[in-house]
């Protein structure tokens, strides 16, 4: 624990990437598989469930110093983050303690796992011996491990390449080989990292090749009729994977998603044998694509029903062909995977299965009219793929872009503020907004993106002074502040109060020109967002 | 019904028995003034007492020939019915909590004041009182000082690292008070010359005449053109951050020696490399112990992080309210 605790620390001080991949690779080439295999585990994004709460362990702060209930609260709302209110607050170990030896893995798999869904009592005492035997710094990680918290930010491509470099791995060989989920035990993060290993798991997908944005007003550095024009879609990114006679279906967040969707998984069952597809899933209405919204209700169910499967039909729209008779083709130009794609899908084998019409590329302004219209194919803009690109992996290449829509915006008025996270702990970052309806204020959205460092510091001190009330972290501050928000689309959702919810909403800029009376309204709102409710 | 000792007034904290305000922060004739920093002691006033060890810092902030007067520690001065004292309060050199007293009711003021050890000025001395007006800047139980000597290990650390590396180590500080209590603290592990932005020399002469042992130090201005301060340890207000000035010292290792960089959002978002937690105001038990060394029943609390502080008096049964008073705003921490 003291090493991955130390690695954390040094991370989060760390300034250039640089210094992180030199903290991660040291860290990986030194510890012990079993450890290793946890912290990756842990640095790309999988969070242990927490084992209390934060009433709870509140409670047990208060028993163990003494202090009371609303000095504590006012001490969290200051820090703005349990875990560290915790690590400050109890008393360090006496002088001269050293930190106890358990490895990352044993603290794990021992100490923390047999806790989840033991007695308080139990949770308590196991807890209060770990903050007693830990000092401040590795206690902050131990605390964001029980609150099921860690957050680390340095991403899962800079870990992978890190992980590369401490075992002389190829990246594209290493990336590979994640994109299948492994448990984090010795055996499996051994496997990972052995140079001579080369059998995958049958049903392993190929590293998703990323889009870059294009903005203000840029295009991509090619005549518009050498780029292969889509819509983009607003579904769920995917791979379908067919071999073995068996099909898998795993999203770009690698979750493997085929037992959802049935429907998907019959389609290809008349696929050849080793065919591997990138598309869109997308919930389906009469003849064209739903709304996302739809689509998550199929996703948040584990176990789909024969209701819910007539209720949100799906689809899944192919864009690409990444194997063909267990031939990788990501390294042919795009036009052939394509042609080869086209050829595959015509006609298609099952319904389930659309083929991602080309778009009009004669000209960039043939293009931008059928993007201003993207809306209505209820897409959110336009992919562009040049045609001789091969099937790179990640964003670091030049050969796909996203042309997205312009976003939607209200003028909305600052209702609540909360403290963010990590850096931004104890600085009022994440915010709630309203909109008018019949003369009162209505919650629309919460956004928490798009103001600079200057601007936030400037809001959190008018929010310290004009806060009406609190509850717990969240301060209730005296309307005053208008601000934009932009956001890519709006849904009926008839539990919120405000009747609808935005999708992506966040902060464009603080309207300091506008008075509060100069808000949007849900009336105005709704007629314009949402004209079919 | 006899009137309050000390009242808040929109000039400062007022005695209208004795005719003088504590540290106000608009113009009176009379003014009492705790230590040195900008919040504290102001312009303009009609005549200062201050503690005798601080008169050559609030000369230096208000004029050669401002109407300052000094008081030795624990010395006994007459206002009217009221009398007035002194006594260190181990904040800065100079600093004094004032001791106010009419017939057998007593008040002390404590203006900022630590309970750590600081070889630059007179120990904090607790002095008993009826109602105690305490500062409250980290008035919340994280704060929990960590020894001094083992900060000053860390920073002198720190500094060898980087003059390792061939880089210089840009350390700010709070001109006044902080930076002397650093460069003081470092004598005990070396006696290699530090070097000071114009705004901590000057006040670090007033140190060196009061008597204070610290490593020697040369202004930032006598350094040779060519030099980029490589392998050197370089002191500076945290206004000179990111300045032309600071731009010299290329590549630089950059720290904060403050006690916000207790809080890890407050240290990552500053952006210094280093943070090392050394604060010349009282952490939590500090505060706790001052006011149960004085014997207070009654408390009342300045600079404005008061909340939690209230709460836990009140729970040990003590009257305990906050006073708006602008102190800690413009004031370095
Ligand atoms: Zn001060
Ligand atoms: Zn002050």
């Amino acid at each position: 624990m003291n090493a991955f605790a130390a690695l954390l620390t040094a991370l989060e001080r760390a300034r250039s990437t640089g210094r992180k991949l030199e903290l991660l690779t040291a860290y990986f080439k030194a510890a012990p598989a079993g450890d290793a295999a946890w912290a990756l585990h842990l640095l790309t994004g999988r969070r242990p469930q927490r084992i209390a709460t934060g009433p709870e362990l509140r409670r047990w702060l208060g028993e163990a110093t003494g202090l009371s209930d609303t000095v504590l609260e006012a001490t969290y709302a200051h820090v703005g983050d349990l875990a560290e209110t915790l690590a400050l607050v109890l008393p360090p170990p006496r002088a001269g303690t050293q930190a106890p030896e358990t490895s990352l893995q044993a603290l794990l798999e021992n100490t923390l796992a047999p806790l989840r869904g033991a007695s308080a009592e139990a949770r308590k005492s196991t807890l209060l011996t770990l903050w007693q035997a830990y000092p401040q710094g590795p206690r902050l990680w131990l605390n964001k491990l029980i609150t099921g918290g860690l957050r680390v930010g340095v991403g899962e491509g800079l870990t992978l390449r890190a992980l590369g470099q401490a075992f002389g791995l190829d990246p594209a060989v290493l990336q590979h080989r994640w994109m299948t989920p492994q448990a984090p035990t010795a055996e499996a993060f051994n496997a990972l990292v052995d140079p001579e290993q080369a059998t995958l798991h049958w049903a392993a997908p190929y590293p998703f090749c990323l889009a870059q944005p294009l903005r203000d007003g840029a295009l991509p550095p090619h005549p518009s009729t050498a780029v292969l024009a889509e819509w983009k879609w607003d579904g769920v990114r995917c791979q379908l994977v067919r071999r073995e006679g068996k099909t898998a279906l795993w999203s770009r967040g690698r979750d493997r998603l085929e037992d959802r969707f049935p429907e998907l998984t019959a389609a290809a069952d008349d696929l050849p044998e080793g065919t591997v597809l990138d598309g869109e899933l997308l919930a389906w209405a009469e003849n064209g694509p739903g709304p996302f919204v739809e689509l998550s209700r199929r996703l948040q169910r584990k176990r789909v029903t024969a209701a819910l499967q007539r209720a949100v039909p799906v689809r899944f729209m192919a864009y690409d062909l990444l194997e063909l008779h267990g031939e990788d083709l990501r390294p042919q130009p795009l036009e052939q995977r394509r042609q080869r794609l086209e050829t595959l899908l015509s006609p298609a084998p099952a319904p389930a299965l659309l083929l991602s019409p080309r778009l009009d590329n004669r000209s960039w302004e043939s293009l931008a009219a059928l993007r201003a219209d993207a809306r209505r194919q209820a897409a959110e803009g336009l992919m562009l793929k040049h045609e001789a690109s091969a099937y790179e992996s990640g964003r670091r290449h030049q050969s796909w872009w996203k042309w997205k829509l312009d976003p939607e915006t209200v003028d909305a008025i600052l209702l609540y503020a909360q403290p963010g996270h990590g850096r931004r702990a104890n600085l009022y970052t994440d915010f709630t907004f309203a909109v008018w309806d019949q003369g009162a204020l209505v919650p629309l959205a919460k956004a928490y993106s798009g103001l600079d460092e200057p601007t936030l510091e400037r809001l959190d001190h008018w929010i310290r002074r004009n806060t009406k009330e609190r509850f717990g972290p969240v301060r209730a501050v005296t309307p005053a502040l208008v601000f934009e928000l932009a956001f890519d689309s709006a849904h009926p959702a008839p539990r919120r109060k405000a009747g609808m919810a935005l999708r992506f909403p966040r902060i464009h800029r603080w309207r300091e020109d506008l008075a509060i009376e100069d808000a949007d309204a849900l009336e105005t709102l709704r007629a314009r967002l949402l004209p079919h409710g | 019904m006899t009137t309050p000792l000390l009242t808040l007034t929109d000039r400062g904290l007022h005695c209208p028995d004795g005719d003088f305000t504590i540290d106000p922060w608009r113009k009176v004739d009379r003014a009492i003034i705790t230590h040195g920093h900008g919040d504290h002691a102001r312009n303009g006033m009609g005549h200062y007492w201050t503690a005798a060890p601080g008169v050559p810092i609030l000369r230096k902030r208000l004029g050669q020939y401002s109407p300052v007067e000094g008081v030795p520690y624990g010395e006994r001065r007459t206002f009217g019915a009221v009398t007035v004292s002194f006594h260190p309060a181990g904040h800065i050199l100079g600093s004094a909590q004032v001791r106010v007293q009419r017939g057998d009711e007593v008040w002390v003021v404590t203006g900022d004041f630590k309970r750590e050890a600081d070889p630059t000025c007179a120990p904090f001395e607790p002095v008993p009182c009826d109602v105690l007006v305490t500062e409250a800047t980290f008035a919340y139980p994280i704060y929990q000082w960590p020894n001094p000597d083992t900060v000053m290990e860390e920073i002198y650390a720190w500094w060898q690292r980087c003059a390792a590396e061939d880089r210089p180590a840009v350390l700010y500080t709070y001109a006044l008070g902080k930076a002397q209590r650093i460069l003081a603290g470092l004598h005990a592990f070396t006696n290699e010359t530090v070097w000071l932005h114009g705004a901590i020399d000057g006040l670090t002469r007033i140190y060196r005449d009061a008597g204070v042992t610290m490593v020697p130090t040369v202004p930032v201005s006598e350094m040779p053109r060519s030099d980029r301060g490589a392998g050197r340890l370089i002191l500076a207000p945290p206004s000179a951050a990111g300045s032309k000035w600071a731009k010299r010292f290329r590549g630089a290792s950059t720290g904060f020696a403050s006690g916000w960089m207790q809080v890890r959002g407050t240290r990552r978002r500053k952006g210094y490399d280093e943070g090392f937690v050394l604060s010349d105001h009282a952490d939590w038990p500090g505060l706790l112990r001052t006011v149960e060394d004085s014997g207070a029943q009654r408390v009342l609390a300045t600079h404005g992080h008061t909340d939690a502080l209230l709460a836990h008096l009140q729970g040990l049964g003590i009257e305990a309210q906050a006073l708006a008073t602008p102190y800690g705003e413009t004031e370095a921490e």
